[in-house]
């Protein structure tokens, strides 16, 4: 089964029933597949006018208690970064894959990058936290898009799966389980407000047409859902708010493995460049060298980085010019060694062989 | 063992849907593991297409074919392309009517193109009687196997036509002697 497929089949599975989205090469097929598959399962598609209407729909589908979605790449991910910022702000659950591909601009549609690993974090204005999952295989297509759409579930804010054209259009025998684990948003108690949150910093999701009267805005707003965009103290609150709802329990969300954590040498990877990893590994057991896999790499799992305590050098892989890089950097005194790749394939082994040269 | 496959020819030959065929042989019924790739871009389209498989029977980590044991080449282009340095150990089987050149390597030049027509009527189904004679003179994957990922994998309607070709090809592969 091709990535993209696996993509779709695992929205399907965690219970997606809103696929709102326009195709753009490398992402296309999670919304062919998507268009065949929902009307027959009585699920809603639609192909929407634009990315801006795309990622609208997936807001407003979702204030209907539907599980929502859109997929896309680099330049519709770009028109989509003022709704995802609503989206944050009106602790919307929703799903937003984004199959990467060579930026800036138009770039290169058909060739692998990770040159958007910035922009899911920071692409939109003002302060917040997101979550992004970065898949290595098709397996992990299927896993990550239902773990994506649990983790919204839970934390009402923007979940990403950030592959890259390698992934999505690669194929390889996947095993889809029988029963697979969903999760529900918390619904609103009785008698307690719209915005109000419980000690997990996350307010009961009040479903349209179940009952409740609830004003839905992208201002600074009040625990009733009201507007109040001039007092400090409403604004500081729910901006930390919604920043601590994911940050403090990010030790809860990391995903990630790790090997040989003695040795000198780590790599530190997501996506595509974890399999180039593997294979040096495998191949040259000698070398003894550490590697950190990251299935999630927002929020950053920093406290991986402390797990290996003779590191020399951190090396990472990245389909772009050091993106996660500087964010390892900042949270450890070990050198970090920068591998960017621009040009849409992925690192192969000679080049991280190549790499670790000087630190053997 | 690791294998690593290249299939190229030119856009509409069914360049990658060899490639995926034989990767779900060896995946789903072979019960090996395989991983499929492509060249993606406009230049695969009417220009030279190719695609790859690598199959092994461990976890393929790795996925992108770096130095390919076996090539199918179906056009001109796709042998200058790609095949044209391949690596003396390799074994090539090429469309005999439509790739001129010839490589260092062990061949096995098989006129697809010109028995589907001759056969079948259907210059569509050449890729497949490369497929069969990929299996019969590599082995890389079953025959039972390659049968049915060509069942799955062809539209309704023109399974006679594609097992025809398939046998073909197995029969081609075969005169040719083993190339693996």
């Amino acid at each position: 089964m091709q990535g993209n497929i696996a993509c779709a089949e695992g929205a399907l599975a965690a219970g997606c029933n809103f696929f709102g989205g326009y195709p753009i090469t490398p992402s296309t097929e999670v919304a062919e597949h998507m268009a065949k598959k929902m009307p027959k399962m009585g699920r809603t598609f639609i192909q929407m006018e634009d990315e801006i209407a795309s990622i609208s729909s997936v807001i407003g589908a979702s204030w209907t208690g539907a599980k929502a979605m859109t997929a896309t790449s680099g330049p519709g991910f770009s028109l989509m970064m003022e709704n995802i910022g609503y989206a944050v702000m009106t602790e919307t659950p929703c799903v937003i894959v984004n199959i990467q591909r060579g930026g800036p601009s138009t770039g290169q549609p058909t060739m692998s990058a990770q040159g958007d690993m910035m922009q899911c974090r920071f692409g939109s204005h003002g302060d917040f936290s997101i979550i992004a999952l970065t898949p290595s295989t098709v397996q992990e297509m299927f896993e990550l898009t239902v773990r994506a759409f649990n983790l919204a579930e839970r934390f009402r804010c923007p979940v990403f799966l950030m592959s890259d054209e390698t992934i999505g259009h690669m194929r390889e025998r996947i095993v889809i389980p029988e029963i697979v684990e969903t999760k529900n948003r918390k619904p609103l108690e009785k008698g307690k407000l719209p915005f109000e949150a419980d000690s997990d910093l996350i307010p009961g999701f009040p479903v349209f047409g179940e009952g409740h009267r609830v004003h839905v805005t992208g201002l600074t707003h009040n625990a009733k859902g009201y507007p109040d965009t001039t007092n400090h103290k409403i604004h500081s609150d729910l901006v930390k708010r919604l920043v601590e709802k994911v940050e403090s329990k990010r030790h809860e969300i990391a995903d990630y493995d790790i090997l040989n954590n003695d040795a000198e040498i780590v790599f530190l990877t997501y996506g595509p460049a974890t399999r180039t990893v593997r294979q040096i590994i495998k191949d040259r057991p000698d070398l003894h060298i550490g590697h950190i896999n990251l299935r999630i790499v927002w929020p950053f799992p920093e406290e991986v980085l402390s797990e290996f305590k003779s590191a020399k050098v951190f090396i990472i892989p990245e389909m772009n010019l050091g993106q996660i890089s500087r964010e390892a950097a900042r949270h450890t005194n070990v050198p970090v060694l920068s591998l960017p790749k621009l040009g849409g394939e992925m690192h192969n082994p000679k080049e991280l062989l190549l790499a670790m040269e000087e630190y053997l | 063992m690791r294998h690593e496959v290249l299939f190229s020819g030119f856009g509409g030959q069914g360049i990658i849907l060899s490639a995926v065929i034989l990767g779900r042989a060896a995946a789903i019924y072979d019960k090996k593991y395989a991983v499929q790739t492509q060249v993606y871009g406009p230049e695969a389209r009417g220009g030279a297409s190719m695609s790859a498989v690598v199959i092994d029977d461990e976890e393929i980590l790795y996925p992108e074919v770096s130095n390919p044991d076996i090539f199918v080449i179906m056009s001109q282009q796709g042998y200058e392309k790609y095949g044209m340095d391949s690596s003396d150990d390799a074994v090539m089987i090429l469309d005999s009517g439509l790739v001129f050149s010839r490589p260092k390597c062990k061949n096995l030049p098989v006129p697809a193109t010109e028995e589907a027509k001759r056969l079948t009527g259907r210059v569509i189904v050449a890729n497949i009687i490369m497929l069969g004679a990929v299996v019969s003179s590599t082995g890389v994957v079953s025959r039972e196997a390659i049968e049915k990922a060509v069942l799955d994998s062809v539209p309704k309607g023109t399974e006679d036509l594609n097992i025809k070709a398939l046998n073909a090809g197995f029969e081609l592969g075969i005169n040719g002697g083993k190339l693996l």
